[in-house]
């Protein structure tokens, strides 16, 4: 049952991976060729490269709609795709939308040659959040309206397989819950979730 | 943008100002007027730049990509937020902190803002603002409300307008200072914020205050009105004032403030601000941009003659009580301690005392101590700005100052706490060892995001930084306290002219390709509030100013002699001796080796295009190129001469240099044309300024009237000042040559 209270909006996912930081090296020139080539059906604009930055966002590719990177937030490096612009549709649309987004990015920079052994995704984590305060506060009201939202996602996403979901308690954080799956499941699995 | 954004002034509602509140709610109209094309772009750039809302790089709606120029198709099609200025183009957020001082609440709230509306990044600038990137123009209402929501305003954060006032960040607790300025920077603040004798300027304007004439806080000699501390005794009685500075300045050009008055008590600054303001709005250039700032009508009419000026002003200004209400009541400001002073307990931690040694200063209230946090290129992450907010909770009374060295700085920490705010901060990686040593690099944003940017200064920064903190525990003390700061362009928003080791962007030619270079400036003064500006020696290819780097420091720490300092060093040296000892890596790479062809950070070729290779082209080509260096050597030899004395001598062959650089240009047009001045300038105009072919994008054709002014004043007499800025103007004269003659390689080939 969707709360009409919550419209969810500028979804972020990010897929934790197996990695050092040594993976944001090549990554510089991987997102200006990626610009040339628009592999992606974003705008992309322009590259950030915070690497100076101690458990930061790493290396962005700033898109208009939305940004790529492989950020490093807390340590925690991962593929994030961070929607940016507002989308039509339900807010299952919005949320399957942003998880494919990170999934196609993810593969497309496995494919990358200096990029091989160096980043895998663990499977088993992912992190969900919604980047606008104003709609999502980090407060128990938008839990209760996201956790219907939330299963229904999860049921498509994991076909099953039972998860876990961990949400931020710090209430000046961004409202986000961590998914972590009792076995790993492939980005192509996911992908093939999600488009069933 | 965000979906949430019609949300903002409910949710926001009774945590606003009514009046900040109102003025925000007027933008926001505004916005959406310009949406549907009710406002002229012209007018919404300014109105959208006096709320901090700037543009950036690439918002014209090109992009090289490396390989070819992209357009870049934006949803909003061809709506502009300005002249050439794509609606949908990210753009920079400038946030005004007045004096630094920031509250927990403001730090948590820029942190917020930087992960919703921007790239997750806060940076903090050399004039202690923050800026947020990557924003999008329907944002800036919400940004603008969450900031005044925590007592923070963006109004006149840029514009012609009075810009953030900076103060020292030590202020109330420094033990060199006379008084706390504090609250005077803060009443000056409040008083000029919108005040209706500041509004019609021609150019930004900046005060500054220190509590101290020899240290290097608040850089009031760079100014454009500065104010230092000052007591006399009147009556038995100690009296406060500031002996007060006016028309200093970097840019292009820099000038060194002059003195306006020696004391100027502390109910007078308002008004004699006022006073100045008056002056500059009534004479200043408006116009000519490239001297509209009040540096230009200070050098013009003789400080003697502006100081007349703005005390006739001062006379006939009408009584403002808030002139003494708003000093009485900014003095009743008071700083506190949460927890009591206490004793530096021992710690065996090697980090913990390499932090200690380079980032505490003592403060002069007993048992209290001044922590640094430094900051990589200005950046700090919002999960750091919130660890921040934590640690300066659990330690003080949750304040902080952000500095001119892109730093902040925790007062009034208890000796006793030392230990477990540096673990607290070391635990997100704020607790690097360093501050104001050389690998605590000042950076403006350059290629990375100015318009305005030449060459990659962050790109550069970063590099340094990573190779300086490498080997930051092998170098000599001298070389450890070393300043090194960077600028992508001329403009000097990295201070490059007020440090030991300064660098800013220009470009040249080689082998038919542009290449990104830094000029490098040596031998300024940080000390002194930025008390003398280096010299600039020798322009390199960027990939190769690591390399200067090394150099230098080696020379200095194997020829320096008696203790001096770099300046002295390097002004002992000698500007030939400097240059003799880099200018190999001026020269252009081996064949084959593309290595200087892209700048640090960016791999992206730095030309648009191959240049065409055609020998009757190349010859053409390397004629110009050779007559430009030509005339570089040229001004060289004028620097030399004006080290020398030779005043006279110096300026005639610095007005030569530039003749000779316009030769080189108009010879593309004109293989005869002849050796005679008159003739080059009238056809340099001919071709190159009416044609708008010598025109900077942002400074239009300001190169080119430094050229007109030389010629015009080339019978006179030179004095060292009018040598001196005559020969900065030349430099810069023929780095827009040099620029210009890229562009037309590139125009070719296009």
């Amino acid at each position: 049952m969707t709360s009409p209270k919550l419209e969810v909006q500028h979804v972020n996912v990010k897929l934790f991976i197996e990695g050092t930081e040594e993976a944001l090296e090549p990554l510089v020139p991987v997102f200006h060729r990626w610009i040339q080539e628009k592999p992606l059906e974003e705008l992309l604009l322009d590259v950030a490269d915070y690497r100076h930055v101690f458990n930061g966002p790493g290396v962005v590719l700033i898109g208009h709609q939305a940004n790529y990177s492989l950020d490093n937030t807390e340590g925690n490096l991962g593929v994030l795709y961070n929607r940016k612009t507002p989308l039509d549709g339900t807010n299952q649309d919005r949320l399957k939308q942003a998880a494919r987004a990170a999934l196609n990015a993810y593969q497309k920079l496995t494919a990358e040659p200096k990029l091989t052994g160096k980043i895998r995704f663990t499977g088993t984590k992912i992190h969900l959040l919604i980047n606008d305060r104003f709609l999502a506060p980090n407060v128990p009201e938008t839990r209760a309206a996201f956790d219907p939202e939330l299963k229904e996602f999860c049921a498509k996403l994991f076909a099953g397989t039972e998860y876990t979901a961990s949400y931020e308690n710090d209430p000046r954080c961004r409202f986000g819950v961590t998914l972590q799956t009792a076995q790993p499941i492939s980005p192509e699995n996911l992908l093939a979730n999600l488009a069933q | 943008m965000k979906a949430s954004n019609h949300l903002s002034a409910e949710k926001l509602a009774g945590k606003i100002p009514e009046a900040l509140g109102r003025e925000i709610d007027i933008f926001d109209t505004e916005v959406a007027l310009r949406k549907t094309g009710k406002i002229d772009e012209r007018v919404f750039a300014e109105t959208r730049l006096r709320r901090g809302a700037y543009g950036q790089r690439y918002d014209n709606g090109q992009r090289s990509d490396g390989a070819k120029v992209q357009e870049m198709k934006y949803p909003s099609g061809d709506l502009t937020k300005g002249p050439m200025t794509m609606w949908d183009a990210p753009g920079m957020q400038r946030i005004k902190i007045p004096g630094g001082g920031l509250t927990v609440e403001m730090i948590e709230t820029v942190a917020d803002l930087a992960e919703e509306y921007s790239d997750g990044i806060a940076h903090v600038t050399t004039r202690q603002d923050f800026q947020l990137h990557y924003v999008h123009i329907e944002d800036t209402p919400t940004i603008m409300r969450r900031l005044a929501a925590v007592g923070i305003t963006t109004r006149e954060a840029c514009g012609n307008s009075v810009r953030n006032i900076t103060a020292c960040p030590y202020a109330g607790v420094c033990c060199d200072e006379v008084f706390d300025v504090t609250p005077y920077s803060q009443a000056m603040f409040r008083f000029l914020l919108g005040h209706p004798d500041v509004q019609n300027f021609g150019r930004k304007f900046k005060p500054a205050f220190s509590g101290c004439s020899q240290n290097a806080c608040a850089l009031t000699n760079i100014h454009d009105i500065g104010f230092i501390a000052a007591t006399r005794t009147e009556n038995g009685k100690e009296k406060r004032g500031f002996v007060t500075f006016v028309g200093g300045g970097l840019g292009a050009v820099p000038y060194n403030a002059k003195l306006l008055d020696e004391f100027v008590p502390v109910e007078e600054i308002l008004p004699v601000t006022q006073a100045v303001s008056r002056v500059f709005a009534r004479l200043g250039e408006k116009r000519n941009r490239s001297r509209a700032r009040i540096k230009f009508l200070v050098q013009d009419l003789g400080i003697e003659k502006f100081r007349e000026l703005v005390a006739e002003e001062r006379k006939t200004l009408p009584y403002d009580p808030r002139w003494t209400e708003l000093i009485k009541d900014a003095e009743k400001f008071h700083e506190a301690p949460l927890n009591p002073g206490g004793k530096m307990e021992n710690s065996d931690l090697p980090e913990f005392k390499r932090w200690w040694r380079t980032n505490l200063r003592p403060q002069k209230q007993e048992g209290y101590t001044v922590a640094t946090v430094t900051l990589p290129l200005g950046d700090i992450t919002a999960t750091q700005l919130r660890v921040l907010a934590d640690v300066v909770r659990r330690y003080t009374k949750g304040t902080v100052r952000s500095t001119v060295e892109q730093n902040f700085v925790i007062r009034w920490v208890s000796l006793k706490d030392l230990p477990n705010l540096y673990r607290d901060l070391a635990a997100v990686g704020l607790g690097d060892p360093g501050a104001g040593a050389i690998v605590d690099i000042v950076t403006c944003p350059g290629t990375d995001t100015c318009k305005l940017g030449i060459s990659s200064s962050r790109g550069l920064a970063a590099e340094l930084h990573k190779r300086l903190t490498e080997k930051r525990y092998e170098f000599d003390q001298p070389v450890e306290n070393l300043h090194i700061k960077i600028s992508g362009c001329f403009n000097s928003c990295g201070q490059h002219h007020v440090c030991d080791l300064g660098f800013y962007g220009v470009s040249r030619k080689m082998g038919g390709f542009a290449v990104p270079h830094f000029q490098v400036v040596l031998g300024g003064e940080w000390e002194n509030n930025g008390g003398t500006y280096g010299m600039p020696i020798v322009a390199i290819p960027s990939k190769r100013i690591p390399e200067v780097v090394t150099r230098l420091t080696e020379k200095y720490v194997a020829n320096r002699q008696n203790g001096e300092t770099f300046k002295e060093f390097a002004k002992r040296s000698g500007k030939a001796q400097l240059k003799s000892w880099l200018e190999d890596l001026a020269r252009p790479a081996a064949p084959g080796d593309r290595s200087l062809f892209s700048d640090w950070g960016d791999p992206r070729e730095y030309t648009l295009g191959d240049m065409g290779t055609g020998e009757c082209a190349g010859e053409v080509i390397s004629a110009t190129e050779f007559e430009l260096t030509a005339a570089e050597r040229e001004l060289f030899e004028a620097q030399l001469a004006l080290d020398n004395g030779h005043f006279d001598q110096a300026g005639k062959t610095a007005y030569k240099s530039m003749v000779n650089g316009a030769k080189a240009l108009v010879k593309l047009v004109n293989p005869n044309i002849p050796n005679d001045p008159e003739r080059i300038i009238s056809e340099f105009k001919t071709y190159y300024y009416d044609t708008q072919k010598f025109w900077d994008p942002f400074a239009g054709g300001k190169f080119a009237h430094y050229l007109f002014d030389a010629h015009q004043k080339a019978n006179g007499s030179y004095t060292a000042d009018a040598t001196r800025y005559l020969i900065d103007e030349a430099q810069l004269f023929i780095d827009a040559a040099h620029s210009c003659y890229n562009q037309l390689g590139k125009a070719v080939t296009v």
